[in-house]
């Protein structure tokens, strides 16, 4: 029996006129995803899209995982193809639902003509395999209200599609319909996050992680790594920065009044990140920030922070509380690799008491020993760069 | 790159060329089973009983007496969950400086209602015999202390000890973890009067994933894990004999463990006193540890930043404390360590392939990291 994945499109049949630009780049995702499953044909008609596997051992239950993770798929379903006539449809459906059927108490039968020379008319439709289906699977009644199984019927330009159940898809506009953005990714909970979020909105993401060796380990490098190839799943591949940044902590906290140490370490990231996310092609950069959550987050510290680029900072995180937050770390399955301990020893460089009401003035006066062009340019020229899949 | 100095060989030690050696040629010529009855199986088996006989004569048993498991963590499970269907005794000791692979599992013990006493150390890191004297009562069913600690290298006083056990709690059986003395110094099971007693295989030059329990043949245990009865029935599970193999080779190729031992104070001696005259290192393990460990604080520096700092100079040690927030290494802690110490401590742990170049230039490096290192708050 032939089998398919069956997309239904979310917010992309609002786009008006450029709803065959979004759908065609949500098409090469959903190609470039699924590319090492083996061949698929994918056509798109009246707001769905077809995923036609045109391999024998093609991984059907993988693929359907992997398209729950594609932004721009309000719904999706497998559904069994069939001729478009009556008989086909109906011992199709008895073989195909069977296990589905076997497992629910009652059922109701939605029908839907999108092609209108077929014969039966839709309630006619369901009215026929309603009936043929409870004459085999005698355990089961109709109940039209609330059904454990809603079995529907598609007759669409060339086939017709019976399928059991609908999964809900991960929502969001497709990647790459928003141009792109970068990440500042420090390995805690709260940035993978915020780059999932706004991959949702249709971003393609870099990112860049600043790494203050010895303060901070390989395995901080291999963390950010791992959650990124989180996000990456849904965000599809990702370009990482690693800038090191041990250099400029030094000279901050040799120059600098230590109450102003985050302040300025977060602005002379600002200035880094903003050069090295124009050079990537990126529009804006994005931070896992939420107001008030530390210091370095309060809206003065944001304002000192902000000024220093003109780049849009997006902060989708910013009115979220913590568990607000960690409920997506957890849905997103990078929670129990934010935990992990070996975030930075960086706590030789956090202040005591650290400024909350900075004003821009006085953070400029408390870099003014920083050479900080040529610390910028030292810290872009000794950045590396790995692609994260 | 500067040339590999590996000073955390109680961590791990590198596989042994003997050892790879006995490993690879098992895996390629007697994959056998050693269950099998045929000739394939034969092969295994005479590999596994000479491996058996090498390691017994090591520590004095005999070879009937070793269990293989799967590690020194798994034998010391071994040794102190099967004390927990005795029905006579809910008494068990310890003490509080043990592995945590022997400190998790008998609070496990106390979940099931025994009452655990853990002996207290002194500033050396040793038990009081006075203090296990009056722990001992006729309801003790085990005790177990650790030869050597893993973190400071204090040696406990294990003769004396099982002779106080053996006098007051004739019943009870005394469990000794020797994974860190083990081939670094002798071990005579006789003469230590050892009921159980573990080794694990990585700690002595052979790969990860073998170790054994010594078990007095007078001493009934029961099994731990339970099958097709390998292992005289108290480990069940197809022996590992390539693994098997290379501990026996591993072994086998030590090298003699009183001119070792003497040639490790030498080296110890000239660290300690390299150490003193540097001016900011302080010694944390005691005078009269196995000189083989060496726990030391660069007070002010974090142990992780030092590491991390020492190891892209090619130097490889461990961090003495959980850099975890706010966690004091337990076993620093009963040496009377402040936290600021236990933050900034590294625990060298040397092989005999170590020398006094080693030393030199861990020092050298330090001295680097102490002018380059920002100070911890």
């Amino acid at each position: 029996m032939k089998e398919i994945i069956l997309i239904k499109n979310g917010e992309l049949a609002l786009k008006g006129l450029n709803r065959c630009t979004f759908e065609d780049i949500m098409i090469k995702n959903i190609k470039r995803r699924l590319k090492d499953l083996g061949k698929v044909e994918i056509r798109k008609a009246q707001s769905a899209i077809y995923i036609e596997p045109k391999e024998e051992n093609f991984d059907f239950e993988e693929a359907l995982e992997r398209v729950s993770l594609i932004f721009g798929i309000a719904a999706f379903s497998r559904a069994c193809v069939c001729e478009k006539n009556m008989e086909d449809i109906l011992s199709k459906s008895v073989e195909y639902l069977a296990d589905t059927l076997k497992n629910a108490k009652t059922f109701k039968v939605e029908a839907k003509r999108s092609d209108k020379k077929f014969p039966l008319k839709s309630p006619e439709i369901c009215r026929e395999l309603g009936g043929v289906l409870l004459s085999h699977f005698h355990h089961l009644k109709v109940d039209v209200h609330n059904p454990d199984v809603t079995v529907n019927v598609e007759i669409r330009d060339f086939s017709a599609y019976v399928r059991a159940e609908q999964i809900q898809g991960a929502g969001g506009l497709p990647v790459g319909t928003a141009g792109t953005a970068s990440i500042l990714i420090s390995g805690g909970i709260d940035s993978p996050v915020a780059a999932w979020t706004m991959a949702k909105r249709g971003l393609r993401l870099n990112a860049i992680h600043f790494a203050s060796p010895p303060y901070t380990s390989a395995r901080a490098e291999l963390k950010v790594k791992t959650l990124l190839s989180k996000v990456a799943r849904y965000s599809g591949s990702i370009n990482l920065a690693i800038v090191p940044f041990t250099d400029i902590q030094d000279e901050i906290a040799n120059n600098c009044p230590e109450e102003y140490f985050t302040l300025i370490m977060r602005r002379m990231m600002m200035r880094i990140a903003q050069k090295i996310a124009r050079d990537s092609g990126s529009l804006a950069l994005i931070t896992g920030e939420s107001l008030g959550q530390v210091a370095s987050q309060t809206l003065p510290a944001l304002v000192t922070t902000d000024i220093v680029t003109n780049m849009p900072v997006l902060r989708p995180l910013i009115g979220m509380d913590k568990e607000e937050i960690i409920t997506i770390s957890r849905k997103i399955d990078a929670f129990e690799t934010s935990i992990l301990p070996y975030e930075d020893c960086c706590t030789v460089f956090t202040p005591k008491h650290p400024k909350t009401r900075p004003t821009v003035e006085l953070c400029e006066k408390a870099e003014e020993g920083l050479d900080i062009d040529r610390l910028v340019e030292e810290a872009i020229a000794n950045t590396e760069y790995t692609f994260i899949d | 790159m500067e040339r590999l100095i590996y000073l955390d060989n109680s961590a791990t030690t590198k596989p042994c060329e003997k050892s790879i050696e006995c490993m690879t040629a098992c895996l390629k010529n007697a994959w056998g089973n050693p269950s099998s009855l045929h000739r394939l199986g034969l092969e295994a088996e005479i590999l596994l009983n000479n491996a058996r006989e090498t390691i017994a004569k090591y520590i004095k048993a005999t070879p009937d007496e070793i269990i293989f498991t799967g590690s020194g963590t798994e034998a010391n499970n071994t040794a102190i969950m099967t004390v927990a269907s005795k029905k006579w005794g809910n008494r068990v000791i310890t003490t509080e400086i043990e592995h945590p692979s022997v400190l998790e599992t008998v609070k496990r013990l106390e979940e099931l209602g025994f009452e655990v006493i853990k002996l207290k150390t002194d500033s050396e890191g040793v038990i009081s015999l006075e203090e296990l004297k009056n722990a001992l009562n006729a309801k003790t069913v085990l005790v177990s202390i650790m030869l050597v600690n893993n973190e400071i290298g204090s040696v406990q006083p294990i003769k004396e000890a099982s002779r106080l056990v053996k006098e007051l709690s004739p019943k009870a059986v005394f469990h000794c973890d020797a994974v860190q003395g083990f081939g670094k110094m002798p071990i005579n099971v006789k003469d230590l009067g050892v009921d159980l007693l573990t080794a694990s295989g990585h700690k002595v030059f052979a790969p990860k994933g073998i170790g054994f329990l010594y078990c007095k043949k007078s001493v009934a245990l029961k099994p731990f894990v339970t099958g097709g009865g390998q292992e005289r029935g108290l480990r069940s599970g197809t022996e590992s004999v390539p693994l098997i193999s290379a501990f026996e080779g591993a072994v086998s190729s030590l090298p003699d463990i009183n001119t070792a031992l003497e040639n490790m104070k030498d080296l110890n001696e000239y660290a300690r006193k390299c150490f003193s005259e540097s001016g900011f290192i302080k010694v944390n393990s005691p005078e009269d540890g196995l000189p083989y460990i060496l726990n030391i604080s660069v007070t002010g520096y974090r142990s992780e930043t030092l590491l991390h700092f020492l190891e892209r100079k090619n130097i490889f040690v461990s961090s003495g404390s959980a850099c975890a927030k706010g966690e004091q290494s337990y076993v620093l802690k009963a040496l009377g360590l402040t936290q600021k110490e236990s933050d900034s401590a590294l625990r060298i742990s040397f092989s005999h392939h170590n020398t006094k170049e080693d030393i030199d230039a861990l020092i050298d490096a330090l001295k680097e990291a102490t002018q380059n290192l920002r100070r911890s708050n």
